[in-house]
């Protein structure tokens, strides 16, 4: 059983680690196409440095995810043998597809964008970027159709010990990855945009480079501004959707243990998992249910009914997903995301009205709200991934029967803190670069000509 | 054409993509320490395939995909079996990718010559891996009857494998240090080749030797396809050589690319229809058919691949195409 928790263990460190970089890559690419496109429409060459400044923080944040991708594409097989025989069929072929499609498409044209400036014509290389972005939010669609169907399978049938593909076009059309996409690609503009809006407030508040961060800020706040909202309505049809298709997941991010007919919305609670209830609960009376029906009736179930009932369709054991951690990460997710939205609508207010720059304690509020998006990208996803427990496909597969049985502990455990010393250092490496170039700022590029002459004086501004 | 066999083919394509693209990025990310004497020399080597490498290592992330969807009990036995190997492999890869991109964005000289080694053992051990590898699954390991890889890391250790390791590491250097000939300039040229026909010889060698101790080891030579495959891979790889003695590197290069496409090839047609072989029972080896997906997850799954396959192959063309030009020291945009 000790492989079974270390395996959870490397899956989980290593996949959050790689969502800090996703959503970034996700976003900025559509932002570094938005500024380079405003610049060959323009010729103005303020945008084209901003395309390079912000280009290049988006290269380093880029091949972080692209690396620690690679694991995760291994982990299936290395950790979870069982779960990829048992799931080949209809896991494969979106991963697959999303290499096929998706990673030739982003790392081809990125290496024409990066290398491809004097080369490509100002069209063509701008056409480069967006077909980046695409490629990385295509990508993102193909994950997420897979992790839809262990959320809530679909178009399918159990044969010859697994599960086999029977629909491509209902695995493709799953109503949860029309809720999960969205929601995904959106996190990654909020990601984005309170990114590009936190560093520069940064240099309005050094009162550096203002032409260049003037016109970051206001793109960087609109995309915040509109994405925070969207994430919201997006994230809300989520809930609804799980409320009747992930009964056991809403119950249990509400830490509501009995069916309730009208059903409150907890505010906060302390979660006593022994006795089944809360020992202490303040909530808002028939909340719940108007936020999952849109009226102030309508049952939701409890986690004690949802149990009986999973005990009775499945045999006995625990069916109930980690209770507290489910509601607090949806809480800290949701207040994350509300601070995002008050923050971008009052930053965008005193853009409106011309007087940010001269606002010190918004344009901190600004810088500071950098943190945010990464709490809710990474607490959405406990939430989503720990709510599904302690299935690994919700009603086909348990977790502890998707684990590798070959793989010993000592293995796991070599692996999983390889991986984590390597991804600390990494880490170290990358923050490293991305201050060190906020400090310097954007400098004007030109192909320096010291790279001719000796070691020390090459530069890295190209 | 019955869809277990062309996703077979399929795989052995993608593989063989995989290492004639990468086989040059590895050899030329092992020869960067050498051939490159100063900072400059060096970004100069490293760009030769900067806009390249990340595009290519999708061939191997796309076969790793491929034999997911079209042979998941392979890749679930593969990668849980290897997993040592993987976890050794994936460390390599992580530390290169993100060498070649974080190298020259500072100017310290600790800095840049500590990812510079991270680019050379990023490069090395993925090399000799794979060919330790593929090697494995042609001589058998040891597989139960349940699917189930039943040894250790150590086991996957043998002279014949270990030797198949060096030669592809060798004949992968071979191939970078051609590569490195048509993308530079000058005395990086002379460079590129003097390295090229010093490791040229000990290549042959050793591939000579793998070529020998396949037909000892294996039962490749059975396959009359896999044989003359080999067979031929021996000629081109001569003919490579022959072809850097006489200068005319394009040639050579494509000559040592033929030699890797072969190999592959070779070793593809050899194991058909079995992808692993089993060293316990010949029984218990996975093949196209006990270690496929369904006949509809393969009939889907191949119209995608028919249509975005060329597709691919076309833009990626393009790319070598814009970048056709030598890097020269004038214009390191990176």
């Amino acid at each position: 059983m000790e492989e079974l928790l270390l395996a959870r263990w490397q899956f989980a460190i290593t996949t959050v680690y790689h969502f800090l970089f996703v959503p970034l890559t996700l976003g900025l690419s559509v932002l570094v196409a938005v500024m380079e496109t405003m610049y060959v429409r323009t010729g103005n060459e303020t945008y084209k440095t901003m395309t390079k400044f912000w280009g290049k923080l988006f290269l380093v944040n880029f091949i972080m995810g692209v690396v620690t991708g690679i694991v995760q594409e291994f982990h299936f097989g290395m950790n979870w043998a069982e779960y990829s025989r048992f799931m080949g069929d209809i896991f494969g072929a979106p991963l697959a597809l999303e290499a096929l499609s998706a990673f030739f498409l982003e790392s081809t044209f990125l290496g024409l964008w990066i290398f491809g400036w004097d080369r490509l014509s100002k069209k063509m290389h701008v056409t480069c970027m967006w077909l980046v972005a695409f490629g990385t939010n295509l990508s993102a669609f193909w994950i997420l159709v897979a992790n839809s169907f262990m959320q809530s399978p679909v178009g399918y049938a159990l044969r010859n010990g697994r599960a086999e593909m029977t629909d491509f076009i209902q695995v493709i059309t799953n109503p949860y990855v029309w809720g999960q996409f969205p929601h995904t690609v959106l996190g990654g503009l909020v990601t984005a945009g309170v990114f590009v809006t936190a560093i520069s407030a940064y240099y309005l508040l050094e009162k550096r480079h203002l032409p260049v961060f003037k016109p970051s800020i206001k793109i960087g706040l609109a995309c915040m501004l509109v994405s925070t909202l969207l994430v919201m309505g997006t994230g809300h049809l989520q809930a609804q959707f799980l409320a009747t298709k992930q009964p056991m997941k809403m119950a249990a991010m509400e830490a509501l243990w009995e069916s309730a007919d009208p059903a409150p919305f907890a505010i906060a609670v302390v979660v006593d998992e022994k006795n089944k209830k809360n020992s202490f609960e303040i909530g808002i009376p028939g909340a719940l249910s108007f936020l999952a029906y849109d009226k102030f009736s309508g049952e939701i179930k409890g986690i004690n009914e949802l149990q009986a009932a999973a005990e009775k369709k499945y045999g006995p054991g625990n069916y109930t997903p980690n209770i507290a951690q489910s509601f607090w990460t949806f809480r800290i997710m949701v207040l994350s995301g509300l601070w995002m939205m008050l923050v971008a609508a009052l930053g965008a207010f005193f853009f409106y009205k011309k007087r940010l720059e001269e606002n010190p304690f918004i344009l901190k509020l600004l810088l500071w709200s950098l943190p945010f998006p990464y709490i809710a990208n990474s607490t959405g996803w406990i939430l989503t991934e720990g709510g599904r427990q302690p299935w690994i496909v919700v009603g086909l597969q348990k977790v502890s029967e998707g684990v590798s049985t070959n793989v010993t502990s000592t293995e796991i455990w070599i692996s999983m803190i390889g991986f984590t010393v390597l991804y600390g250092v990494l880490a170290a490496a990358a923050v490293y670069l991305v201050r060190k170039f906020i400090l310097i700022g954007p400098i004007d590029e030109k192909p320096v000509l010291s790279v001719l002459t000796k070691t020390k004086e090459a530069t890295l501004w190209n | 054409m019955e869809l277990n066999v062309l996703w077979f083919i399929l795989v052995g394509v993608l593989f063989t993509g995989f290492f004639f693209l990468e086989g040059f990025d590895y050899g030329v990310g092992m020869l960067l320490p050498f051939i490159g004497k100063n900072d400059v020399e060096r970004r100069i080597v490293i760009n030769t395939i900067g806009p390249f490498w990340d595009g290519n290592e999708v061939w191997m992330i796309t076969a790793g995909g491929a034999l997911f969807a079209a042979f998941p009990h392979v890749y679930a036995t593969m990668f849980s079996g290897f997993y040592m190997a993987l976890f050794l492999m994936l460390v390599a890869l992580i530390l290169r990718g993100v060498a070649i991109e974080f190298r020259s964005k500072d100017e310290s000289s600790a800095w840049r010559s500590t990812w510079d080694w991270m680019i050379f053992i990023g490069s090395t051990l993925p090399a000799l891996l794979w060919g330790v590898a593929v090697t494995n699954l042609i001589q058998g390991i040891p597989i139960n009857g349940k699917m189930q890889y039943a040894g250790t890391f150590f086991d996957l250790l043998s002279p014949y494998t270990l030797v198949g390791g060096i030669a592809f590491l060798l004949v992968f250097l071979f191939h970078g240090a051609l590569f490195l000939t048509l993308r530079v300039e000058g005395e990086l040229i002379e460079r590129s080749r003097k390295a090229a026909v010093k490791i040229g010889l000990l290549a042959a060698l050793v591939f000579l030797s793998l070529v020998g101790l396949t037909y000892t080891n294996t039962d490749l030579f059975k396959s009359g396809l896999a044989s003359s495959a080999l067979w031929g891979a021996v000629v081109v790889f001569v003919a490579g050589y022959v072809l850097l003695w006489l200068k005319r590197f394009g040639w050579a290069f494509a000559m040592s690319g033929l030699a890797i496409a072969f190999t592959t090839i070779a070793f593809f047609s050899g194991l058909f229809p079995r992808i692993m072989v089993s060293s316990l029972d010949p029984m218990w080896s996975l093949t196209i058919y006990n270690a496929a997906s369904s006949a509809y997850t393969l009939k889907i799954m191949s119209f995608a691949a028919l249509a975005l396959v060329p597709i691919v192959l076309a833009y990626q063309g393009w790319t070598y195409w814009v970048f056709r030009k030598r890097v020269t020291a004038k214009e390191l945009e990176y």
